[in-house]
């Protein structure tokens, strides 16, 4: 009996894995279209996220003043922002009744750009404190001797840091693109307007289409080992000749 | 027969010579004048109330056991530590960045970034450049070659820095110091655990560029390296300079205790 269950699930799963890479392969607009819009939401706020970050970090990393530990502190805790709070956060802030509703931007790949900035800034503040603080542990006084400024320092260190800081950026962009509760909220999942992999994964599957769900985690799940891929590739290349 | 390109390509036109200020900011000269220094961590006493005046020329040696507090103190007149209570003049000056920039420290790990060798001597043609503008914030590429070339790295232009041996790198770090053609050069047991060609080198690199008119503080264990070296010794022991002395008088008849041990090769307690 078990048997002709499992046999029944395995044919079940083999259909409907046939029936995504079709999707995939034929390119299906649809598929397509939601694969773009996730892209476009998950770099945009990577690109604030690490803008922001990197420039938190390194001056978390670089300077001494007072509340350092703290702040250190707050930063990885907020590493671990529970997404649904932080949704529930910027919908408060952008619905009408709250204080930036006038823009209205509830319900737009905006709002689902700032709700993954804000989960991710924190991330790659956090990471990339710690990255910096290394290098500069070690070039602190060669740098001091030199009289540089701090400008000058902090540039100078996320050169020295771009492959470690590449990885954070990569880990920032896996959480962006795999979340789902926070641009639930503020994006509402809308046809052609919002709905990005994750909320169209949930949707499809609540629904019972397994295929274009199946066929969004395929591709999301290849992007991902592809990055990651690349990314391990560069850091291997650079530990080689000890630019890592 | 190729050009020569010296190691400090310095001398001004008639017209920059006649233009430069004339005040002790500008004077290729830097005498070392310390009072009172005092450096205290969590409580401890580490340097005790030195004072001493370094002349800007020759080659000073700082000598003393292990914990005298030689690499601290070299610190403190760079401007590295702040001390705990006294001062620090250069020509009576008080430390600043733009007398800084006129210093080079050679540390006893070369602090080498993540870079090849040439974008490790670019890096300080582009940062550490020299209060007037002799070389600018531009790569001087001939230059950088002969510096390379001098230090025996010439042809490793595109190597990682970091994967170069623990003498090359040293020889990196001491040409990546001369960039700057600093009026001072600070070095913190720049030779220790190196091979004997890495130390000859540099002690002739450092020769060279104290015949250019470069004041030397080299702070060393090697006796036989402060002998070959030293036009003056600083004995230090316990945070305290015992002796500061003509070299030769050092070495013919020390005067305290400890220098006599420290030379006979006894513990020094």
């Amino acid at each position: 009996m078990q048997f002709y269950w499992l046999a029944g699930t395995m044919q079940d799963i083999g259909s409907v894995l046939s029936l995504a890479f079709g999707l995939v392969i034929s390119g299906d607009k649809d598929l397509l279209e939601i694969v773009g819009l996730s892209l476009r939401v998950s770099l945009s706020a990577l690109f604030v996220s690490t803008f922001i970050g990197l420039v938190v970090g390194a001056l978390v990393a670089t300077q001494q003043f007072c509340g350092r530990t703290f702040v250190k502190v707050l930063l990885n805790a907020l590493m671990g922002l529970p997404p649904v709070v932080v949704g529930l956060m910027v919908y408060l802030v952008l619905s009408n009744a709250g204080p930036l509703g006038s823009l209205r931007l509830l319900y737009t790949p905006t709002a689902m750009i700032i709700a993954q900035a804000i989960l991710i800034t924190p991330i790659i503040a956090a990471l990339s404190a710690q990255v910096i603080e290394t290098i500069y542990a070690e070039y602190k006084d060669y740098f001091a001797s030199l009289a540089m400024g701090r400008r000058a320092i902090i540039s100078a260190l996320l050169w020295d840091g771009r492959y470690g800081l590449l990885t954070v950026a990569l880990a920032g962009f896996g959480r962006a693109i795999a979340e789902v509760g926070a641009i639930m909220i503020v994006g509402g999942n809308i046809d052609h307007l919002t709905r990005v992999m994750t909320t169209a994964i949930a949707l499809e599957t609540s629904k019972g289409d397994l295929a274009l769900a199946m066929a969004l985690g395929l591709i999301l799940i290849t992007m991902s080992i592809i990055i990651n891929a690349g990314v391990m590739a560069l850091n291997l290349n650079a530990r080689r000749y000890a630019y890592a | 027969m190729p050009d020569i390109v010296p190691l400090f390509p310095r001398g001004l036109s008639k017209d920059e010579e006649s233009s430069r200020p004339t005040s002790s900011l500008f004077d290729r000269t830097m005498s070392l004048d310390v009072r009172g220094l005092i450096l205290e961590v969590d409580g401890v006493r580490l340097i005790d109330g030195v004072s001493a005046q370094i002349s800007g020329t020759g080659r000073t040696m700082i000598m003393g056991p292990n914990g005298a507090g030689k690499s601290l103190f070299l610190r403190l007149i760079n401007g590295l530590l702040e001390p705990t209570r006294g001062n620090v003049f250069w020509n009576d000056m008080p430390i600043s960045d733009a007398l800084r920039r006129r210093q080079a420290m050679v540390f006893q790990r070369p602090v080498l970034l993540r870079r090849s060798v040439k974008d490790n001597m670019d890096f300080a043609f582009r940062v550490g450049t020299p209060a007037i503008g002799l070389v600018g914030g531009t790569v001087d590429e001939v230059r950088r070659d002969a510096l390379l070339e001098r230090v025996g790295l010439c042809g490793r232009h595109d190597q990682p820095a970091r994967l170069l041996s623990g003498g090359e790198q040293q020889r990196l770090a001491l040409a990546r110091a001369l960039i700057k053609e600093p009026d001072v050069l600070l070095l913190d047991e720049a030779t220790a655990s190196l091979d004997p060609a890495s130390v000859l080198m540099i002690e002739e690199i450092v020769n060279e560029v104290q015949a250019l008119g470069t004041k030397i503080i080299f702070v060393t264990h090697d006796l036989g390296q402060a002998r070959r070296l030293g036009d003056e010794i600083i004995f230090m022991h316990k945070g305290k300079i015992l002796e500061q002395t003509d070299a030769d008088q050092f070495f013919a008849q020390p005067q305290s205790e400890a220098a006599k041990d420290y030379l006979a090769g006894r513990i020094i307690l």
